[in-house]
């Protein structure tokens, strides 16, 4: 019997991981895709939000003004990019200012540093390509950018470092309550644990609602995004906001923490909680709402366009704690936005609700630090001939836009948690996330992945479960 | 009288060329720029022919893979025979352009020859 | 650091054309630095025949093509590096590349030749919404695939492009024992050679529907199935022409862009209607010392052009090596080569009548189809030449060649216009 499973390898169930394994105890991370970070966690707006939008006195609010103010030292210590460039909420309106104001204010309760609201001049000193029509913004210095498959897989590979197990490709199909804790049904078989950390994402509610009898609903809120070539990265030097609507904080325009432009997402309630897929219509609100804040801005540099879904819980909050009529089931159901910038945050809160539930003992050989994969082109040349002569593979480059070598691809696989897919490489290396989107690279790559997982290349995947890239040999079906 | 409007395929012009016919026979043939195109013309409307270009396996190489074609076209309706022909046909490094792969592929009389050099690893 | 007086950047029917006409031209110090583990560049996975039939007078193959280059190199004992990536170009022309074996290397170089080809658009710049299954290929990462590695990417295949890569693995794909069930081209006419809808599309029954363009893609892990749409003038798909069509696959021809991270570095100007460097009668580009051939420099249709190209690049290249890494002196004006009406660009954009060779290749494409016109050049305001064409394609480079001896006659020449005019 486990002491803790979390159900769910996203950004939220690994952050629990990670803050919980600083204590003795058995866990383990059930996640039904063939990798962590492979849900909502890896198709967002990448956003550290100042923590502005959230209302006072709401857990959301608290949790992303402390994710926030933490994410600087949490991105050092499990090496992880995180830059604080600043937001802007821009209004174009004269007579929605006290808009700006309202979040202002907002802004202030919730105890949001810097906040400021600046006018039209100001704000084209700040920010040269915003729209002509801007008549004030809302500017927050402490918002930031960050990179979310390199937050939740550093958090994932510290857990597993600290002695957290990770069941990958383990979908739960139902939970019930046992005799001192839950038994979990897989596909992989049943699952024995004291306490449950439903972490599940868009799933959160189904979980839930297996246990008690308060119901909670979830309903997937998709978000559209285009992203463009790292030559537009620049267009705009902070997140760019439009004023928010009851459907969210709208189409922002960002630059990514990596040198992309990020414009998204939309904001559509849909019925399935498997609807990934873009839409014409999604993509091309994206493109025009993008427009009214931010002039200019260089669409035919798209490179590639996606979507994600977030847990939206009716009552649009998180539910962070145990559920009041299942002992030892612990919610961290309805993370939509801001989930991501809280994520530091919501794992403590966890750890801190199961560490005292099971009266936890700290774990002394916990090891709070970890280095990231090693990214030869932030070495000096001389360090970086040093290397290759050393480790060969450095100087063989796989991915020719992001210039990814071998040698990155190598530590992808052979980490914690490591790489077992085209796209589990691709999130912890960057390698096919370029200009050609794999065009060139997939090839070398699948080839790397085949040699070092000792299977054939035909049974290398995008990213697990069907989708195989290679359906057989040449004429065996003739 | 029949008239057949082709796209001559003897090099990348792609000249669109007629061919008059009557039971059979070929009358005329206009709109080649060519000797080719009247040959592919006549060819193509009585008997028309494909170079085939595939790949084959190769053992031992420094590549797993080598191209190669048919040394001259063979009846168009023999084409997928000779792709069958070489489903599992495999070669041993080292390779050479003009090695034949297989002789009379497919009974067309016409023998496959490699078109990259492989060298043995 | 290494010297070498010229480096070339790849190794493909460019890089080596340009090789050995430097060679042949005096120069000694050469090497080609390519990034595969063999040269010959994408002709080696080309196994289709149709090259050669300009520069060898026979129909060859396109590894037996790069295989004729590959033994000039040879036997002309020019060096070269495999597997090495060349990382940065700076302006001062020191080339930085990597290997395993070398590690991390500089060569300063007397001049460069930029050779490195060019790359695929993916289904993410062409804005394709749907899901983001695998089983979406672009034709030439299929063609890799398929003839280097021997595998199949899938069974029952949908196209999206009808330019020669779409249509060439439309009949790869069917002989290797898949079923491609239609080509779909954006515009109503086909970008590829006639005699590849010939060979490709119609020996095999394989349908193209022009002006239609793909509106969703179904499968969340594996493509399932495409949707295609009927679209106006635009481009834009017209509502209720939707067809769905089962498919594991999906390939896209979509365009091929110049591969010029490496130009933009040094800081050399690119034409933004090619995306490729802009360049002089020498095929030099804005950086002295700095030369462009191949489809780096605009994509070609024909590789016998390219060889043409790279071997003037070489050629120049030597020149200005050996006049001390100066250009030649010059007392003439520099001449403005204009592209006026359907026609989209010239290679070269200039010329200096004292620089070039006593007669250079124009190159250049239109932006629409037009029958039964002439091509015609004129200078400033007199037309001097024109050709009669049956018909003008964007899918077929045009050329036109101009004489020294010619230019000299007009000495206060400033422009060179090309245009297509109604015969």
């Amino acid at each position: 019997m486990y002491d803790i499973i979390i159900i769910g390898g996203g950004v939220a169930g690994c952050a629990a991981a990670r803050e919980l394994s600083r204590y003795k105890a058995n866990i383990c991370v059930v996640e039904r895709e063939e990798d962590v970070c492979a849900g909502t966690s890896k198709a967002n707006s990448a956003i550290v939000h100042a923590g502005y939008d959230a209302e006072p006195g709401s857990l959301m609010a608290k949790l992303n003004v402390q994710g926030n103010q933490m994410m600087e030292d949490v991105a050092k210590e499990l090496d992880f990019p995180f830059k604080r460039i600043g937001s802007m909420v821009v209004c174009v309106h004269e007579e929605d200012i006290y808009m700006l104001e309202e979040l202002l204010e907002r802004g202030k309760k919730n105890g949001v540093k810097d906040l400021r609201i600046v006018d039209a001049k100001e704000a084209h000193e700040l920010e040269p390509n915003l729209t002509e029509q801007v008549v004030a913004a809302l500017y927050a210095p402490t918002g930031g950018i960050v990179c979310p498959f390199g937050m939740t897989i550093a958090f994932a590979e510290n857990a597993a470092v600290n002695g957290v197990k990770f069941k990958l490709n383990t979908e739960v199909q139902n939970i019930e309550k046992i005799d001192g804790g839950y038994a979990l049904t897989t596909n992989k078989g049943i699952l024995k644990t004291k306490v449950v950390v439903n972490a599940a994402g868009v799933y959160a509610d189904q979980f839930h609602n297996m246990v008690s009898e308060e119901k909670i609903h979830i309903t997937p809120r998709r978000g559209d995004y285009c992203l463009l070539d790292k030559t537009a990265g620049n267009h705009v030097s902070h997140t760019i906001f439009p004023l928010p609507d009851k459907f969210g904080k709208g189409v922002l325009v960002t630059p990514t923490v990596h040198g992309n432009l990020l414009v998204g997402p939309t904001a559509i309630d849909i019925e399935d909680k498997e609807a990934t897929a873009t839409t014409r219509e999604g993509l091309d609100f994206v493109v025009s709402k993008a427009g009214e804040a931010v002039a200019g801005l260089p669409m035919r540099q798209v490179i590639t366009s996606f979507a994600g879904l977030r847990a939206h819980e009716d009552h649009h909050e998180f539910i962070i704690g145990e559920a009041k009529d299942a002992k030892g089931f612990v919610d961290v159901s309805g993370i939509e936005s801001p989930g991501l910038s809280s994520a530091p945050a919501i794992g403590l809160m966890v750890a801190d609700i199961v560490s005292k539930m099971m009266k936890l003992d700290e774990n002394p050989d916990f090891i709070a630090t970890r280095r990231g994969i090693l990214n030869p082109s932030e070495l000096s040349k001389e360090e970086r001939a040093k290397l290759i002569e050393v480790k060969p593979e450095y100087g063989n480059i796989i991915c020719r836009c992001e210039m990814i070598t071998e040698g990155e691809i190598l530590d992808a696989i052979h980490r914690p948690v490591g790489a077992r897919s085209l796209d589990g490489v691709k999130r912890r290396t960057r390698a096919g996330m370029g200009r050609c989107q794999a065009g060139f690279c997939s090839p070398r790559t699948m080839e790397i992945l085949a040699r070092e997982l000792h299977v054939s290349m035909a049974d290398i995947t995008k990213s697990g479960g069907d989708s195989k890239l290679i359906v057989g040999t040449v004429k065996d079906r003739l | 009288m029949e008239k057949r409007e082709l796209t001559c395929i003897g090099c990348p012009l792609g000249c669109a060329v007629t061919v008059e016919m009557e039971g059979g026979e070929i009358l005329k043939i206009t709109g080649n720029t060519c000797k080719r195109g009247e040959e592919y013309a006549r060819k193509e409307v009585t008997n028309p022919t494909r170079i085939v270009t595939s790949i084959v396996r190769v053992n031992g190489g420094k590549i797993p893979m080598v191209s190669v074609k048919t040394k001259s076209d063979i009846p168009k309706s023999k084409i997928f025979d000779c792709a069958k022909a070489l489903q599992n046909i495999q070669v041993e490094a080292p390779v050479h352009i003009g090695d034949i792969i297989v002789e009379n592929v497919a009974d067309t009389g016409v023998s496959v020859v490699a078109t990259k050099n492989v060298e043995a690893l | 650091m290494l010297n070498y007086d010229l480096v070339i950047v790849g190794g493909g029917p460019a890089g080596l054309a340009a090789a050995a006409s430097a060679r042949k031209n005096g120069l000694e110090s050469i090497i080609i630095l390519e990034r595969d583990h063999e040269l010959g560049g994408i002709l080696n996975q080309c196994i289709h025949n149709g090259f050669g039939l300009h520069t060898f007078k026979e129909e060859l193959t396109g590894p037996e093509y790069a295989g004729r280059f590959i033994d000039e190199v040879a036997d002309l004992k020019i060096e070269y590096k495999l597997n090495t990536m060349v990382m940065d170009i700076s302006e001062n022309k020191v080339v930085t590349a990597m290997n395993r074996e070398d590690g991390l290397f500089e060569i300063q170089a007397k001049a460069v030749i930029l050779a490195m080809g060019c790359r695929e658009r993916p289904r993410g710049a062409l804005n394709i919404p749907g899901y983001r299954p695998a089983g979406i290929y672009s034709a030439g990462t299929a063609q890799r695939l398929v003839n280097i590695e021997g595998f199949m990417p899938g069974r029952e295949v949908v196209i999206l492009g009808s330019g020669d890569i779409g249509l060439i693995m439309a009949r790869r794909m069917t002989l290797e024992g898949a079923k491609v069930k239609v080509v779909a081209e954006l515009m109503p006419f086909s970008g590829g050679l006639k005699r590849n809808i010939v060979q490709c599309l119609d020996d095999f029954g394989i349908p193209l529907k022009l002006s239609h363009t793909v509106v969703d893609i179904d499968g969340k892990e594996r493509v399932k199935g495409i949707t295609l749409a009927e679209v106006d003038s635009t481009g834009k798909p017209i509502p209720g022409t939707e067809e769905h069509y089962d498919c594991d696959t999906l390939l896209l021809s979509c365009g091929l862009i110049p591969e010029n991270e490496l130009s933009r570095g040094i800081g050399v100007d690119i034409e933004p209607v090619t995306n490729g460097p802009v360049v002089n009668e020498s095929l030099e580009t804005s950086v002295p010392g700095v030369f462009a051939c191949g489809n780096v420099l605009h994509v070609h249709d024909l590789v016998d052009f390219v060889s043409e190209e790279a071997a003037t690049a070489g050629r120049n290249a030597a020149k200005y090596i050996q006049n001390g890494s100066r250009e030649p002196e010059t007392s003439h004006e520099t001449v403005d080569l204009c592209p006026q009406g359907i026609v989209r660009y010239t290679v070269p954009k200039t010329l200096n009548v004292d620089r070039m060779d006593d007669e250079i290749t124009v190159r250049f494409r239109v932006g629409a189809v037009q029958k039964n016109c002439y091509v015609s050049t004129y200078f400033d305001d007199e037309r001097v030449m024109r050709r009669k064409r049956p018909v003008v394609a964007p899918g077929e480079m045009e050329e036109v060649k101009l004489k020294k001896e010619q230019l000299l006659k007009y000495p206060d020449l400033k422009q060179i216009i090309f245009k297509v005019e109604e015969a």
